[in-house]
C-alpha cells in the first residue's frame, strides 16, 4: 500500500503521525520490535530534522511523507521545503571527541537502524527502507 | 511528558514519565538546572515510565551530565528499557553515563 501525507512544521505533530505509521505496520504483520524501535526512531528523527533544520521551524512550510508498506519492506520518504544539505560528511558522534556533544546523533541513528538510507542530490529528501526481521541495529548502515 | 521530583537523603530523584523528545526536553533540563542552582549535587533520573528518548533527549542528558559534573555533582540513570539501552549502546552513550538496572542499585552507587 502506498500512502502520502503532509504535516505542518510543528514538532507536536510528529508523535501521533509516527503512531499512525506503526499502526499500519502492525496491521500488515511487520515485526513489532522493528516497528517500535527501528521505524519509530528513524522516522521521528527524520521528521524532526525536516522541521528543525530543513524547514527551519517555519510554520508556513510543510513536510511531505510518502510511505509504502509490504510484509517484506517498509519504505518511507521524508521531504522538506528547505535548501538541503550535504549528508556525506557528517561527523561520527561516537568518537571520543564527539561523544560529549549535545547534537549530531539523529542521522547516525537513522543509518544504524534502517536497512537503506538515501538522500536526494539536494539533500532535502531522505528515503529510508526497513526490511522485515528482528529488531535492533542493522548489520550494514548505508 | 511529566516528571516527579523527590528527595532520597541527599539524592534528587527525578521520575520521567512519557517520551523525552525534542518538544519537551527543555522542561527536564530546566528542572535539573533549578535543582543544581538550589544546591543539589546528586541526581538520579529514573526512566521506568519512559518508552522513548530521541536524539535531542539524549543531547539534553549529555548536557546535564556536563553541567552536573562541572558543579562537582554526580548523575545516575536507572530503569532504561531494552529499546533505550539499545539507543545508549548504539550511540556509545552507555560509556558516558552511569546506568543502573534499578533505582535501588543507582542510589547505592553514590
Amino acid at each position: 500500500m502506498d500512502l502520502t501525507y503532509e504535516l505542518p512544521t510543528d514538532l507536536r505533530a510528529i508523535e501521533d503521525f509516527v503512531e499512525k505509521l506503526l499502526v499500519e505496520g502492525r496491521r500488515i504483520g511487520f515485526n513489532p520490535d522493528r516497528l517500535r524501535l527501528n521505524l519509530r526512531v528513524s522516522v521521528t528523527e527524520a521528521l524532526s530534522n525536516a522541521m528543525l533544520y530543513g524547514n527551519r521551524q517555519d510554520p508556513r512550510k510543510r513536510v511531505r511523507i510518502q510511505a509504502s508498506f509490504t510484509t517484506r519492506e517498509i519504505a518511507i520518504r521524508v521531504t522538506d521545503e528547505g535548501r538541503g544539505f550535504d549528508p556525506r560528511h557528517l561527523p561520527d558522534p561516537t568518537t571520543p571527541a564527539n561523544l560529549r556533544k549535545t547534537r549530531g546523533r539523529g542521522i547516525f541513528l537513522i543509518r544504524h537502524l534502517m536497512d537503506e538510507v538515501n538522500y536526494n542530490d539536494q539533500g532535502n529528501s531522505v528515503e529510508m527502507r526497513l526490511r522485515n526481521g528482528p529488531g535492533g541495529p542493522v548489520a550494514h548502515a548505508s | 511528558m511529566s516528571f516527579d521530583v523527590q528527595k532520597k537523603d541527599d539524592v534528587t530523584v527525578i521520575d520521567v514519565k512519557g517520551q523525552l523528545i525534542v518538544g519537551n526536553r527543555q522542561e527536564l533540563k530546566q528542572k535539573v538546572l533549578d535543582e543544581l542552582e538550589a544546591g543539589a549535587r546528586k541526581f538520579l533520573i529514573d526512566f521506568a515510565g519512559t518508552g522513548y528518548i530521541d536524539s535531542s533527549g539524549l543531547g539534553v542528558l549529555v548536557s546535564l551530565s556536563k553541567k552536573i559534573r562541572e558543579q562537582g555533582g554526580e548523575l545516575r540513570l536507572a530503569n532504561l528499557n531494552e529499546d533505550l539501552r539499545t539507543l545508549f549502546e548504539l550511540t556509545k552513550l552507555d560509556s558516558l553515563f552511569h546506568i543502573a538496572n534499578n533505582r535501588e542499585a543507582a542510589l547505592a552507587s553514590f
